[in-house]
């Protein structure tokens, strides 16, 4: 046996060493990180990179919001009557979709499928108020090729829109995932990814209701 | 049925698209049919197509890197004969010809060289140097490594079906606008590059996750090896930067897909905020890229002067500062804009603020270098060469960041030498020494040290032949992209530069002959000990190339450079080695996902481009099923026996035990 194999080996080399803890005790105690963390923390560093990218969108729209080259303004087209039901819609999905994910923990099938239930209804009742509102101001004219303010707004806000039918999506297949396989362990760890994406996209709608709709009604 | 798609789109009438595309079908159909007959399509599927595994992924990256720098660099060999020829004539390029060459170039080399090279040597290194199994989310990796792949190709595919963008490397509107570029050479561009940037966003989430939470025990963010730590800020920038490009590229594609206004001249449009939006990514782009370099001359600098790396700390806060301060010297790319002088000045000043932390790291290596024993085997040439090479950069890189010299400068051959001098001798030249670093990890043999030393010196010497002259024929007043000039002064320096473009494609004919020679004389290569250059981290603890499970055990690490330390006191003689209990290991089951996921995407991709809608919905469906079906499996790890981990260990062992000479060849 030669030296060299004594310090190449980490398995057994740190043995020679008289300081420090014993390898096994270390090991044992703080051992790798959980999986549950590993993937929430992935996936908050992906929500970030979504929160980036929507950033984008917001910066373009502040700066093109005057463009209206002629055609109507915000004013003229935001409705705030609608625009407070549709946050309402997401406010209440998002506290039915914190529901779900308790259930989920506690294996509570009431819980978990009727907050899931909610949180679909919620989504599918703000997507068809926005897909209305588009149409509407597509029917008057005021489409998204209209003005470079209306292709930055129909962005965003689509944008955001278009999240939420993935999240729906992707809503319905968690609801199978569980119906199908129970609540195991990998299967609750997508549960809490859709979570904080559902609650992800009301912060995005906070930002959305703020910078477009009050302070466009408002100007 | 087939949307734009027609016959016209095969350039029967160009000879030199159509037989370079030839050419490549004829290469990739005899790859398939030898591959086929030879019956290794099994063992490809197995061990590369669907494999999980970081170290499989990133051989896989430097792979598709390696053939994309042949293509790119025909584009630039073109360039650079048809300036030398174009002289009060049209050379052998027709303009709309010329105009696609230099933006091929470009997008292959920054999209599909450089990034995958960086991304696949991080693959590879990082979780050896962390001292764990594997990245946080290895089918993500495989999904990341393919959606590359599909941009690759997409990008390729232009040769031969349609054409490619005439925009430059950026598709800069209006020029880029449906009213100017009514073909589909932008739309490949904006598909192309938009698919494998979801890639690369997907493998910064991956790897930030990786580098922060998944270590070997004992291995604190201070005792890293300097190339996680250069991994970890280029892919911090990715997460950060990639989202942008995937924003501003979609508003150009609705723009020119649905008559969107964000960029056009009508309707209110805005050319200028397609400028910010693209060097917001663009700029953080070029850390993303010469960042992990940093961290190789790190590696490199310590390990081959037998020394600690001087000022590790300063290091790491340096690479800490420019990963932030990359975000906010953007505007420098565009001064001419207007947008005044106080703004010109903040982002002039801030550009010039990034050279410094970029000091204390030249600094920094060459006091690790003062006073070690510096052995000059390949990958410390490369490093040296970069030194020399990226100071000269770095200094070019100052002068432009002063306004009114820029205003000047701007759009000159001088930008282009400015910039292929920090990209090739510090990005490039990096990889390069990367590559040869860590091919003896990779493949348990060694590369020809004769061979590499030629390709070094051929395209040092290339580089310098091919590039001065540019900044002087741009302080003449030459600007970018031009197809002819009638310039009598600039020729003999254009001349210079086409010679000098010969001597760096020596230098590539070096490289594929030191790969060949390598593996035909493999045997006498061979890295018996895992550890030939006297490594410092990790890595060099395990076998060459490593099991599956990379280590039997996880190391305990007790500092910096800890596998070093430990090397050196068993060289002394430290005590007999005891074999540690193995435990089973469980490591991820190979998963189709990522290659199926890169089918559906080149078939979107393509219908996207060609306008065939039908294709695009039957593409979302089939990713979206993807999905369920990875979503729906029930076994999402397998299990390495105890046994079987003794018994790979145990080999290990005594191979190191017999072979183990300290220098290796180089003593």
């Amino acid at each position: 046996m030669t030296a060299f194999q004594a310090g190449a080996d980490f398995g057994d080399g740190r043995r020679e060493e008289t300081q420090g803890p014993r390898p096994e005790a270390i090991m044992d105690h703080a051992g790798p990180t959980a999986k549950r963390i590993i993937v929430g923390y992935g996936f908050w560093i992906f929500l970030l990179s979504d929160i980036v990218m929507f950033s984008a969108f917001f910066a373009t729209y502040a700066v093109l919001v005057n463009e209206t080259a002629g055609g109507p303004s915000g004013k003229d087209l935001f409705d705030l009557h609608n625009v407070a039901i549709e946050t309402a819609c997401l406010l209440l999905s998002s506290f039915t979709c914190g529901l779900a994910a308790i259930g989920s923990r506690a294996h509570n099938g009431l819980l978990y499928y009727g907050g899931m239930a909610a949180t679909f209804l919620f989504g599918l009742g703000f997507l068809s108020i926005e897909m209305h509102e588009f149409a509407g101001m597509v029917g008057q004219g005021a489409g998204p090729t209209r003005s470079a303010f209306l292709s930055a707004f129909f962005t965003l806000v689509g944008c955001h829109g278009l999240h939420v039918t993935l999240g729906l999506l992707w809503l319905l297949t968690m609801v199978a995932q569980v119906f199908a396989k129970g609540y195991r362990a990998d299967i609750l760890r997508r549960v809490l990814c859709f979570a904080l994406f559902w609650h992800t996209l009301d912060i995005i709608w906070v930002a959305i209701f703020t910078v477009v709709y009050l302070l466009g009604a408002g100007a | 049925m087939f949307g734009k798609l027609t016959w016209d789109a095969i350039p029967f009438d160009q000879p030199i698209p159509l037989a370079a595309g030839a050419l490549v079908i004829v290469v990739i159909v005899g790859v398939v049919a030898f591959v086929t007959i030879k019956g290794w399509v099994p063992y490809l599927w197995r061990e590369w197509i669907t494999s999980v595994d970081h170290k499989h992924i990133g051989i896989m990256y430097v792979t598709l890197a390696a053939v994309m720098l042949l293509r790119g660099f025909i584009d630039a060999i073109m360039m650079r004969s048809q300036q030398a020829i174009a002289f009060r004539s049209q050379g052998y390029l027709p303009p709309e010809h010329y105009n696609q060459i230099f933006s091929a170039h470009g997008t292959i080399m920054i999209f599909f060289v450089a990034m995958p090279f960086v991304i696949g040597l991080m693959n590879f290194v990082v979780p050896l140097q962390l001292g764990v199994r594997d990245v946080a989310f290895p089918t993500l990796n495989s999904v990341s490594f393919w959606l590359t792949a599909t941009g690759a190709l997409l990008i390729n595919l232009s040769l031969v079906v349609g054409e490619f963008s005439r925009t430059g490397w950026l598709p800069f509107p209006p020029l880029s606008e449906l009213t100017y570029s009514p073909g589909v050479g932008v739309d490949y561009y904006l598909w192309g590059v938009q698919i494998s940037g979801v890639g690369t966003v997907m493998t910064g989430v991956n790897f930030v996750t990786t580098i922060l939470k998944i270590h070997a025990p004992g291995m604190t963010y201070m005792r890293m090896p300097v190339f996680c730590w250069t991994a970890f800020a280029s892919m911090l920038v990715i997460v950060a930067a990639f989202p942008v490009l995937t924003a501003t590229l979609a508003m150009l594609t609705l723009d020119r897909y649905l008559g969107f206004h964000f960029f056009t001249n009508e309707a209110g449009g805005n050319v200028m905020m397609f400028m910010n939006l693209i060097w917001i990514w663009g700029h953080p782009e070029v850390y993303i890229l010469v960042l992990p370099a940093f961290g190789v001359f790190s590696e490199v600098v310590s390990t081959f002067s037998r020394k600690p790396l001087f000022g590790y700390r300063s290091m790491v806060w340096a690479t800490m500062a420019i990963c932030v301060i990359s975000y906010m010297v953007w505007l420098h790319h565009f001064f001419t804009m207007g947008a005044g002088p106080n703004v010109n000045a903040v982002f002039g000043i801030a550009s010039m603020i990034i050279a410094v932390p970029t000091g204390v790291k030249i600094f920094n290596w060459m006091f690790t270098m003062y006073g070690g024993r510096v052995v000059y085997a390949t990958p410390m040439l490369w490093s040296l060469g970069f030194m020399v090479t990226f100071v000269i950069g770095g200094l070019t890189g100052v002068l432009v960041a002063v306004v009114p010299a820029d205003f000047m400068l701007h759009n000159s051959l001088f930008q282009v030498a400015h910039f292929h001098n920090v990209i090739i001798g510090g990005v490039l030249f990096g990889m390069f020494a990367g590559y040869t670093f860590w091919f003896p990890k990779a493949f348990g043999f060694r590369l020809h040290e004769g061979w590499g030393k030629a390709a070094f010196w051929c395209w040092f010497i290339g580089f310098y032949l091919a590039f001065m002259p540019l900044y002087v024929v741009g302080l003449m007043g030459m600007t970018r992209r031009m197809q002819h000039y009638d310039v009598p002064e600039w020729r003999p320096w254009l001349l210079v530069a086409a010679v000098g473009a010969a001597v760096i494609l020596a230098g590539i004919l070096c490289q594929v002959a030191q790969l060949v020679v390598s593996i035909r004389h493999r045997e006498e290569l061979r890295d018996l000990t895992g550890d030939p250059w006297m490594g410092r981290a990790l890595e060099w603890s395990t076998s060459s190339p490593p099991p599956a499970f990379n280590f039997a055990v996880l190391p305990y690490v007790e500092g910096r450079d800890d596998y070093w330390r430990r090397a050196r006191l068993a060289e002394r003689g430290a005590g007999p080695a005891v074999e540690p209990v193995y435990k089973a290991i469980e490591m991820p089951r190979n998963s189709a996902t990522g290659f199926v996921c890169a089918f559906f995407a080149t078939f979107g991709g393509f219908g996207m481009i060609w306008h065939i809608w039908w294709l695009v919905g039957v593409s979302l469906l089939g990713a979206f099923v993807t999905f369920v079906v990875f979503a729906w499996r029930d076994r999402t790890e397998y299990e390495i026996p105890a046994d079987e981990v003794a018994r790979i260990d145990r080999a290990n062992r005594r191979a190191r035990g017999e072979a183990f000479t300290p220098a290796g060849v180089l003593s």
